[in-house]
């Protein structure tokens, strides 16, 4: 099954029931899927006018209590990101996907990782924080898709899955078994008519600047739970590991076959893949530099990731970094090199 | 003593913030005593603009919920889809659907999505201070029209009611005032009409209604009313534009 | 072992449906799998790739920059495809509509008159079998007999109907090595 569409199966076993969307490549196929497959459930699919009318179905049927999802590729993740931005003064929840492709502009549409910034620093205006996930592999998604909605109703705040071109068009053997059917909310703040108890209003306009601190407060109190609580990482050959491989997303899959070629050859190299890139898994990383380690950042983009691991160390560890902005798609072979060649002068550097 | 005259249940104890003269009031007003009247209070879904209208989730005692600029139907598409058996509607200015909104209203109605718009036409972006809008009249000074508006250079003013009429999705449009008594009657009897519409499944409705901004006008409220009988109503003609239900 | 092969030719010749036979056959027997079709513009402009990983530990990348294999059902693939063959790689090619001479001295040619096969068999439409068949033959990376065995269920529903005719194109193709 390709990526897109096991997005959209898991979608469905999670209880997503409203889909709205704009065609764009590369997740195409995910609308598609989800044009056939939410009819089916009994559930809503539009096709929107625009990534911002989609988004703003989407509110619209997060607040009449519809577990809701849209999704994109980079050009129209600019144009949602004014919704993302009221679905989080609200505190409504939904999941919105970002298929990344190669930007600025029209970019092209091959596989990047350079909406990083976008996803992981709100995106949209003003100060907010969505959870942001990105799942490395088609199997992956069965996991991250029914967490992002989970996630999205415990904390009531849109979640991000940041997946690239070729997790979206890539197929894989992938099975669903692991889907439990969704928790039940209690949702007390949805629309659904004032009947037997006082109307509600959900709103984000704050005219008193007093009372929109306190509501931003709120919100920081709240994204600072999610940092407690919600980091999500793997690691990979990483006890004995003299430089550690940080790298999300297919980058992550690229950067582990390397890896292993690393190790036949007896170069202690390791890796942490951030599941979640906010909040992002800082402390494990402090930790990997305190015992010495270099780390190696790799990213499909000019460097992006590399400055919060920089945050994340605090100046402690030596950060080298690798990129390939653009959508280009590096080898496995290639990034051997890149990491070898590091490992070596830094080895030297130490002698 | 008989009481001949008192606040319809649907609105709260709060002041209106409106500005001396403005319609917005008016049309709040006759929102709340149609949802009375029809027994909707406890079903009806209110989508807020930004713009002069914004506040009225602080007037109306029912459920809303408050849109960014423009995307009121778009939000109004999602509520009514997952609960088609609420009354939504959205209550957005000339700015706000004439604008930057055009094109989720455009495609909601032609979608013949079963919600209603009250299209609120002053001619002008009232909470910014008195720009021009799409329906700001030829001639007419607005603050970013200052020797009036050059349909040359600024285009000229929408008719919202007559685009909306030749999608074959949209079942009622209707042009009303809310400048004088009788005006007023007749508003009140479209909004009737729209949400029955909604509620009959009939399709997508719209009420627009031509409302005085004195303030940003600079005129009295009087000479305002005045004016949208003898200039504004000649280029958006006052009566049904559509009516297939 | 991981083995990377990419399938290519014009929209229409079946190119991505072989590959996903491959895929799913693959699959089935177990292995890691991954299918990589090529998309946007490439599609639309008349020719058509795709890649098929298959290994026995996880996947790195599904994009193959030296594959082991590649098939080339045109002209313009073989020129294209059979430059970022690896060094001692094959390259199966439609010799029908192409021309095989290649520059490159490093490389195996395995030449199938598909188009000529298919016709002889009725129908230009089974060339794709035929030349997997032929491919199967040249690479062992799923056993013949396992891809035959399982035919209904490698097809999915959508091609049930004619499995009879696509497992005589896919002998066909496998017998043509042999001889
Ligand atoms: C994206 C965005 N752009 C601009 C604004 C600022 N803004 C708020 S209300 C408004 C215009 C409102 O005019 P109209 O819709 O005619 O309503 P009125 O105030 O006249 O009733 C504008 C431009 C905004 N809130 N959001």
């Amino acid at each position: 099954m390709s990526g897109n569409a096991a997005l959209g199966e898991a979608a469905i076993l999670a209880g997503c029931t409203c889909y709205f969307g704009y065609p764009i490549t590369p997740q195409n196929e995910l609308t598609e899927y989800m044009a056939k497959r939410v009819p089916e459930t009994g559930g809503v699919f539009i096709q929107s006018e625009s990534e911002i009318a989609a988004i703003n179905m989407v509110l619209g049927a997060s607040v009449a209590g519809a577990r809701a999802m849209t999704s994109s590729s980079s050009p129209g993740m600019s144009l949602k990101q004014e919704g993302i931005s009221y679905l989080a003064a609200d505190e409504l929840p939904a999941v919105v996907v970002d298929m990344v492709r190669g930007g600025p502009g029209m970019g092209n549409i091959s596989p990047a990782q350079s909406d990083y910034f976008q996803a992981t620093r709100g995106g949209g205006h003003g100060d907010y924080k969505t959870i942001v996930l990105a799942p490395g592999s088609v199997q992956e998604l069965t996991e991250v898709v029914p967490l992002a909605f989970d996630l999205a109703d415990e904390y009531r705040n849109p979640v991000i899955i940041l997946g690239d071109g070729m997790l979206g068009q890539m197929m894989e053997p992938v099975s669903f078994e692991n889907i439990k059917p969704p928790k039940k909310y209690q949702k007390d703040y949805i629309l659904t008519g004032a009947k037997d108890r006082p109307s509600r209003m959900v709103r984000s306009l704050l005219f008193d600047t007093k009372e929109e601190e306190e509501h931003n407060w709120k919100l920081f109190r709240k994204y600072q739970r999610m940092e407690r609580n919600e980091v999500r990482y793997e690691t990979f050959l990483l006890d004995d590991a003299e430089m550690v491989v940080v790298a999300y997303g297919t980058g992550a899959r690229i950067a582990k076959g390397a890896i292993k070629r690393l190790r036949q050859e007896n170069l202690k190299v390791g890796m942490i893949r951030p599941i979640t890139l906010w909040p992002f898994p800082a402390k494990i990383m402090k930790e990997t530099a305190q015992n010495g380690a270099e780390f190696f950042v790799f990213e499909m983009s000019a460097g992006q990731m590399v400055e919060d691991v920089r945050l994340a160390l605090e100046g402690k560890g030596h950060i080298h970094f690798y990129g390939r902005p653009g959508g280009v798609i590096p080898t496995p072979i290639e990034l051997f090199r890149a990491i070898s060649r590091h490992y070596y002068q830094s080895r030297r550097g130490k002698k | 003593m008989k009481q001949v005259y008192s606040r319809p249940r649907s609105l709260k104890p709060a002041h209106f913030h409106y500005c001396p003269g403005c319609g917005h009031g008016i049309i709040g007003r006759l929102i709340a005593e149609v949802i009375d009247e029809m027994d909707l209070r406890e079903k009806a879904i209110c989508v807020a603009p930004a713009g002069c209208g914004m506040l009225v989730y602080n007037y109306f005692d029912i459920d809303a919920l408050e849109s960014a600029h423009g995307r009121g139907a778009a939000v109004a598409t999602g509520i009514k889809r997952v609960r088609p058996e609420n009354l939504v509607f959205s209550y957005q200015g000339d700015g706000d659907l004439a604008a930057i909104g055009t094109a989720e209203g455009f495609h909601a109605a032609n979608r013949g999505e079963p919600i209603t718009i009250i299209f609120v036409n002053n001619g002008v972006y009232g909470m910014t201070g008195g720009q021009m809008a799409p329906t700001t009249l030829s001639e007419q000074v607005t603050t970013t029209t200052p020797s009036g508006r050059n349909t040359k250079v600024a285009g000229h003013p929408v008719r919202i009611c007559e685009v909306f009429a030749v999608l074959d999705g949209t079942t009622y449009l209707e042009r009303v005032a809310v400048n004088k008594p009788a005006a007023i009657v007749k508003a009140k009897k479209a909004i009737v009409k729209a949400f029955r519409t909604q509620l009959t499944g009939k399709g997508f409705s719209l009420v627009e209604i031509l409302s005085p901004c004195p303030t940003n006008w600079k005129m009295s409220p009087i000479e305002s009313c005045r004016w949208i009988d003898d200039v504004m109503a000649k280029q958006f003609p006052l009566g049904v534009v559509k009516d297939v239900t | 072992m991981t083995i990377k092969t990419i399938f290519s030719g014009f929209g229409g010749q079946g190119v991505l449906s072989m590959g996903f036979t491959l895929a799913n056959a693959a699959m089935l027997e177990g292995k890691y799998v991954t299918y990589l079709p090529s998309y946007g513009v490439e599609v639309r402009g008349g020719t058509a790739n795709c890649t098929v990983v298959v290994s026995d530990e996880e996947i790195a990348s599904p994009v193959a920059s030296e594959p082991e294999f590649v098939v080339a059902m045109n002209q313009p693939s073989f020129a294209r495809f059979q430059s970022v063959l690896t060094s001692g790689g094959l390259i199966c090619v439609n010799s029908s509509i192409v021309n095989t001479t290649s520059a490159r001295g490093d490389i195996e040619v395995l030449a199938v008159p598909t188009s000529d096969l298919a016709e002889k068999m009725g129908t230009i439409k089974v060339a794709n079998m035929i030349m997997l068949g032929a491919f199967l033959k040249a690479s062992n990376i799923v056993a013949f007999d396992f891809m035959l065995n399982n035919l209904q269920e490698i097809l999915g529903e959508g091609k049930a109907k004619m499995i009879k005719l696509n497992r005589q194109a896919l002998e066909a193709g496998y017998t043509f090595v042999k001889e």
